[in-house]
């Protein structure tokens, strides 16, 4: 592979970007010794702090660290508000197309989306065909996986709309940022992020026909991998952390059981699936959920966020179609560009993919959180058997892309500062109006040339700026 | 506020509580397994006082075969397979912190976090190493630490109450086990054997000690310490806050001022205990015999618990 990598802080003849400066200015200052400490300072704050995660196949439960980087990913202002716009436009387009799929579905009518990619898909629930979502709102919380080819152009990977995780590591970057380097906001204007909660909150609370709701978060429980997230979300907008054993229906009503007796609940920002919601309706086994809860939610007497069904809009199989989404609904341009995808399930595509293996990036189209992929260039001879036989056997489970060069920026690494792969994942909010904070989690690659960045995979994190172009 | 939430805020409280009293009822009789047994043993015996308090000590015959100092105090300690050693409390506290993090300040939740990635450390180390009185003297530091962090963050709503009720419970259960298992050990030993001081002199000082009362003790009665004396003052003294008497005062403002009606037995039976503490003296708790007394008083609090649990932290 050449150097055909966009970097972040260093432009193609290697002189630091105008927005980049003053914190190379800062870097060239301190003395080696003090990062090395302040690293290690973070590493023990995290640790005291019980910032920490789990990983599933571990049976230790064994709360790990996300590795954290000290050196930020920094956005310029005037290349965020793109960004920004862009993001928005795509969330909104794909609430519109939520509503439309579970009630007049206009988009399939008019020949844009495929009915058979959406209806017989997994994360399509017949059960919310015709219910009226107060504003018509689906994805209340969206997160956007972004990342920059060659060139520096911002592509969209793919669009979570079911429970997308990492807004609380957004949050703790930040203020791990301000602790340990307060000078460094002082020496330029970094965009705020703590008022999220504050957005979600409101976003929740807007997300139900009633002046005051009372609002929970819903959890599967402490051994879940983002049970801090959840925990650390509740604390900070200062509603409940429920689980499914502390809630009950009765008469089509939510309740939770309280040291002074039954408390209605109006709006759940539910961390758990669809399919672990309610054993009544869904999977019968699940322990985590709520019984009656979808007859409930049915009824109207109570909100979910995001709402059930999402899933069939952020399915890999149905990314290809956004951009005319974005056409459809808005009458506007797509702002973020799609990565091209190819279709495995459509014979002349299979047939390209098949062929260039070597080069692309295959994906399960129900898949998340960088299991079961193939990254073409990275993988062995062997593995690249494997997925071929997968893919003739089982066409339609995957999509496949061009393999993005994915941005570099500048990270700590065993032997000093090296450049490592990095995405965005910012986070959307719809309610009265769609909103987003400025920058959101940006994931980073530690291994050597890996493309992947998630938490599961060995992936770190690193606090992301916006900072005033005037101020570089 | 929810019932899990609440139960989970409690038994946090009362498995740091009760690591702290066994930190403490290690230290005394640590303490007084160094002095002079007086041709009685080893002071194997003393050692082995802890487990039997806690009714630990058939585990550990059971497991780790005959006494043996080392083996004993490590089990009581450290022991992670021991579900009554203070590691495996601390755990405990520290897994229902985990469970109501939420609901708890970051001040609070970072160092009692903080105090299980420790104990870890140190049950590496092993006891030995570590040193058992400067083990004790951390385990109470760390508590206090805690208690410190709780009383001057944490909001004064109903998660301050159910956490103050955890260590209050908790608290009483100890200090009547304390008081009568020293009791016990004294045997036929009269306070006073040809006017110098009985080895009960020793062992109410060591408790006094262990219980950090001494210094009030000997403000109090400027005296040297006997059974009715140290009865009196860690039974029905208000203004000894490790006294029984102080732990029932709190349990029943704590339980006065949970709102609700589903809470009336425990209420109830709180108040009547404060009441019974508030008008006895410890000449009608000795006449009837200061072992039947405790006894009886280790169910009463046990039924306490119970109320709290059925009439709070289970409710449909």
């Amino acid at each position: 592979m050449g150097r055909t990598f966009y970097d972040e802080m260093y432009d193609a003849s290697g002189a630091v970007r105008p927005h980049y400066q003053a914190f190379s200015r800062w870097l060239a200052d301190t003395p080696e010794e003090l990062l090395a400490q302040r690293r290690r300072e973070a590493d023990l704050l995290f640790h005291r702090a019980g910032i920490t995660f789990t990983l599933y196949g571990d049976d230790q439960g064994t709360e790990r660290l996300i590795p954290f980087d000290i050196i930020p990913r920094s956005i310029p202002a005037s290349e965020w508000r793109i960004v920004e716009r862009g993001c928005i436009q795509r969330v909104q387009a794909l609430n519109m197309f939520l509503a439309d799929l579970y009630h007049d579905q206009r988009i399939i009518k008019a020949g844009i989306v495929p009915a058979e990619q959406v209806l017989a898909n997994e994360g399509y629930q017949i059960a919310m065909q015709g219910l009226n979502l107060h504003r018509d709102l689906y994805a209340h919380i969206a997160g956007v996986d972004l990342v920059r080819d060659g060139d520096g152009s911002y592509y969209v990977l793919e669009d979570n709309l079911r429970t997308p995780s990492g807004v609380s590591y957004m949050l703790e970057d930040r203020k791990m940022m301000m602790r340990l380097f307060p000078e460094l906001f002082a020496a330029q204007r970094v965009a705020p992020v703590d008022h999220y909660p504050n957005l979600l909150l409101d976003t929740l609370k807007s997300s139900s026909p009633l002046d005051n709701p009372n609002v929970v978060v819903l959890t599967p429980g402490r051994f879940n991998s983002t049970y801090f997230e959840h925990a650390f979300l509740s604390r900070e907008m200062g509603v409940e952390l429920v689980e499914g054993a502390d809630l009950f229906v009765r008469d089509d009503k939510l309740f939770m059981r309280t040291t002074s007796g039954a408390v209605q609940v109006d709006v759940i920002y539910r961390r758990l699936d669809d399919a672990f919601l309610d054993p009544l309706a869904f999977n019968p086994g699940s322990m985590l959920g709520v019984p009656g809860l979808l007859a409930c939610y049915r009824s109207g007497n109570v909100v979910l966020a995001n709402a059930v069904g999402t899933g069939v809009a952020d399915d890999k199989s149905v990314y290809p179609y956004v951009d005319d989404m974005i056409r459809f609904y808005l009458s506007e341009e797509p702002i973020l560009k799609n990565v091209p995808t190819f279709q495995c399930r459509k014979p002349t595509e299979l047939s390209h993919v098949l062929a260039n293996l070597e080069q692309l990036v295959v994906k399960e189209t129900q898949g998340s959180g960088g299991y079961g992929m193939l990254v073409g260039p990275a993988a062995s001879k062997a593995e690249i058997a494997e997925f071929r036989t997968r893919l003739i056997a089982r066409p339609e489970a995957y999509i496949a892309q061009p393999t993005l060069c994915l941005s570099t920026c500048p990270t700590f690494v065993e032997r000093g500062i090296a450049p490592r792969h990095i995405d965005l994942r910012p986070f959307v909010l719809s309610g009265k109006e769609t909103r987003i904070v400025p920058g959101g989690l940006t994931r980073v690659a530690l291994r050597e040339g890996s493309l992947v960045v998630n938490s599961s995979q060995g992936g770190g994190t690193k606090d992301t700026w916006v900072v005033e172009d005037s101020s570089c | 506020m929810l019932s899990r939430t609440a139960s989970d805020l409690y038994w946090m409280s009362r498995y740091l509580e009760r690591a702290e009293n066994l930190a403490r009822m290690l230290d005394v009789s640590y303490s007084l397994s160094l002095m002079p047994q007086d041709g009685r043993g080893d002071g194997l015996e003393e050692l082995a006082l802890p487990l039997l308090i806690t009714g630990t000590l058939d585990d550990y015959l059971e497991r780790h075969g005959p006494m043996h100092a080392e083996r004993m105090l490590n089990f009581f300690a450290l022991d992670a397979s021991n579900p009554g050693s203070i590691y495996c409390c601390l755990q405990a506290a520290r897994s229902n912190a985990h469970a109501v993090r939420g609901r708890i300040t970051a001040d609070m939740w970072e160092n009692i976090n903080a105090t299980w990635l420790e104990i870890r450390g140190i049950a590496e180390q092993g006891l030995g190493r570590y040193g058992i009185s400067r083990f004790c003297e951390w385990v109470k530091e760390r508590s206090h630490l805690f208690r410190g962090a709780t009383f001057g963050t944490i909001m004064r709503g109903d998660p301050y109450r159910f956490i103050r009720l955890g260590t209050f419970i908790e608290r009483a259960d100890n200090t009547l086990r304390l008081i009568d298992a020293r009791y016990e050990m004294l045997g036929e030993d009269i306070d006073e054997v040809d006017g110098r001081p009985a080895r009960s002199y020793y062992q109410w000082t060591a408790l006094l000690r262990a219980l950090s009362s001494f210094e009030a003790f000997a403000e109090i009665y400027r005296g040297s310490p006997d059974t009715r004396k140290v009865s009196e003052l860690l039974l029905l003294r208000a203004d000894i806050p490790r006294s029984l008497r102080a732990c029932m005062d709190e349990l029943n403002l704590m339980l006065a001022s949970l709102p609700g009606d589903n809470g009336r037995p425990a209420q109830r039976l709180a108040a009547e205990l404060e009441a019974r503490l508030r008008y006895t003296s410890i000449e009608e708790v000795l006449d009837e015999g200061l072992h039947a007394w405790l006894t009886d008083f280790i169910l009463l609090v046990r039924q306490l618990g119970q109320a709290i649990q059925s009439s709070y932290l289970e409710v449909a």
